[in-house]
């Protein structure tokens, strides 16, 4: 026998449960909504905030000589570093879309977000800086060539565009559609986080083909210790008022060739 | 985080190698003077020289189809090929192999190098093929080269052998390029060669663009496939010679 107590006390749990999911359905909406009228409000703020245009330089893949090679673009960067990183990425997204890339890629957009992270300094002073989060499109994920070669040039193309444009970016990690991937097309491991000055990441390999001359000269494994000149712009970025592509820059340096070539 | 014991690896090596009834042959009979022995012939150490092996992955197979090449033709089927190619060439040098996987089947990343840590392997290959660059693209892991240890960390095993990894790239590098195969040497993060505990190169083949002085060949032309085995085949027989266990 349930007693009339019982009940009553029943029915106002029963009650309670249903106002605290309603009120939680509402919260979620607004927060839905605030979200929403972020992610819209991002380009206009954008396109209201553009400062005049600087000089950004990208680092543009080669997959036949596996070389990153500086091209010296202008942009009219929006406010916020946020945003930054994303108009510059995209304008590397760009690059491979562009006919003639060196680095071929069908992707209108790459670059979904980028965040910035405080790196905590360690007890020995290493460490420090900023980590970058890159959230990379599916599209771009889907149109990425597969193989090691490519994918890999892909990633340090980008940790070294962000380097060279935002010095205190030291760590890059990398998101596909907002969510932890194993790979980006097969082959390069995207669960690691990646150092973005580190040597490797700006320059790492050489192209030595028999009887066949390509300006690199190579020691020990594999770096580059001359720079390599580019004869002629190919690049699709002139129209936008770029400089040549320059140099490769030194083992080590992690400078762009430009910052080089003005010494 | 998981780890591997380098150091009961090295141990159960130098078991394997006889170095353990080397050292200690008399020990059991010294213990009880007791009990009269009559003096037994002292057989000789049995030595048995360290395996020189080679581990060879084919990689992807299965459900993991790896880059779609030209004229639809898979990554697994060429890489697949190309393994089983370098396995009869090595096999008729007198090198043994060991095949991580010799059919269309699916091996997870950890098993494959599982299998690799496991053989104590000399050299550790992985055959990759892309439709991008030109020639062949040796890589190594881009991890920092430390020094071995008893433990180490599953996901950087290989950072204790990545100087003789770089070494045999360099093997394999000559031997190309005296094949008159444009090659390309890089380093790259690559989940499966950083737990590798042998030393490790991915062997990528692309298509050869035509050059000056090369002339445009497809990764499934079987004559550049064959050139591209014999050059690998020869400089793992260099490194045979020059390999001290």
């Amino acid at each position: 026998m349930i007693s009339k107590f019982q009940k009553y006390l029943f029915f106002a749990m029963l009650v309670a449960c249903v106002g605290m999911a309603a009120f939680l359905i509402r919260l979620r909406n607004r927060a839905q909504d605030r979200l929403a009228a972020q992610a819209t409000a991002a380009p206009a703020e954008m396109a209201e905030t553009t400062s005049p245009p600087t000089t950004v330089t990208l680092y543009v893949p080669n997959d036949l000589d596996d070389s990153l090679t500086t091209v010296d673009t202008s942009l009219s960067l929006p406010a916020g570093r946020n945003a930054q990183a994303r108009v510059i990425l995209e304008k590397l997204v760009e690059a491979y879309n562009a006919p003639g890339s060196t680095h071929p890629m069908q992707v209108a957009s790459g670059i979904d977000d980028v965040y910035f992270v405080p790196v905590p300094q360690g007890k020995d002073g290493t460490g420090g800086g900023e980590m970058a989060v890159i959230d990379l499109s599916g599209a771009l994920a889907a149109a990425q060539p597969s193989g090691i070669e490519p994918e890999t040039l892909t990633l340090l193309s980008m940790m070294a565009t962000l380097h060279a444009n935002l010095p205190a970016v030291t760590e890059v990690h990398f998101l596909v559609d907002g969510q932890a991937r194993e790979t980006l097309a097969g082959h390069a491991d995207l669960t690691r986080t990646y150092l973005a000055g580190e040597e490797p990441s700006v320059q790492r390999s050489a192209l030595r083909v028999p009887g066949e001359e390509n300006g690199l000269r190579v020691t020990g494994y594999g770096l580059p210790v001359a720079s390599q000149q580019v004869s002629e712009p190919a690049s699709p970025l002139r129209a936008t008022g770029s400089r040549l592509p320059a140099t490769l820059p030194a083992p080590g340096s992690g400078l762009p060739a430009a910052a080089r070539s003005g010494e | 985080m998981r780890w591997i014991e380098a150091a009961a690896v090295l141990g159960m090596a130098a078991g394997a190698a006889g170095f353990q009834q080397q050292s200690q042959p008399a020990a059991p009979l010294a213990q009880n003077p007791a009990v009269p022995v009559a003096p037994a012939p002292v057989a000789p150490p049995r030595v048995q020289p360290p395996q020189f092996l080679v581990v060879v992955d084919a990689a992807h197979g299965g459900s993991d189809i790896g880059a779609r090449l030209r004229n639809g033709v898979l990554e697994k089927e060429i890489t697949l090929g190309i393994a089983g190619r370098l396995r009869s060439t090595l096999r008729a040098r007198g090198v043994d192999v060991l095949m991580v996987r010799t059919a269309d089947v699916d091996v997870a990343p950890v098993n494959r190098a599982e299998t690799a840590n496991h053989a104590q392997a000399s050299a550790c290959l992985t055959i990759h093929a892309t439709a991008t660059g030109s020639g062949v693209h040796l890589f190594t892991s881009s991890l920092t080269p430390t020094a071995n240890a008893r433990f180490l960390p599953w996901q950087t095993a290989q950072s204790a052998y990545v100087t003789q990894s770089m070494k045999l790239e360099s093997e394999i590098d000559s031997a190309l390029a005296h094949a008159a195969i444009p090659v390309t040497l890089g380093r790259a993060s690559v989940a499966l060669m950083d737990s590798m505990t042998c030393p490790e190169v991915a062997v990528e083949v692309a298509p050869v663009v035509a050059g000056h002085v090369s002339t445009a060949r497809a990764v499934t032309d079987p004559g550049y496939q064959k050139q591209v085995v014999d050059a690998i085949a020869a400089a793992l027989e260099q490194w045979r010679s020059d390999w001290k266990p």
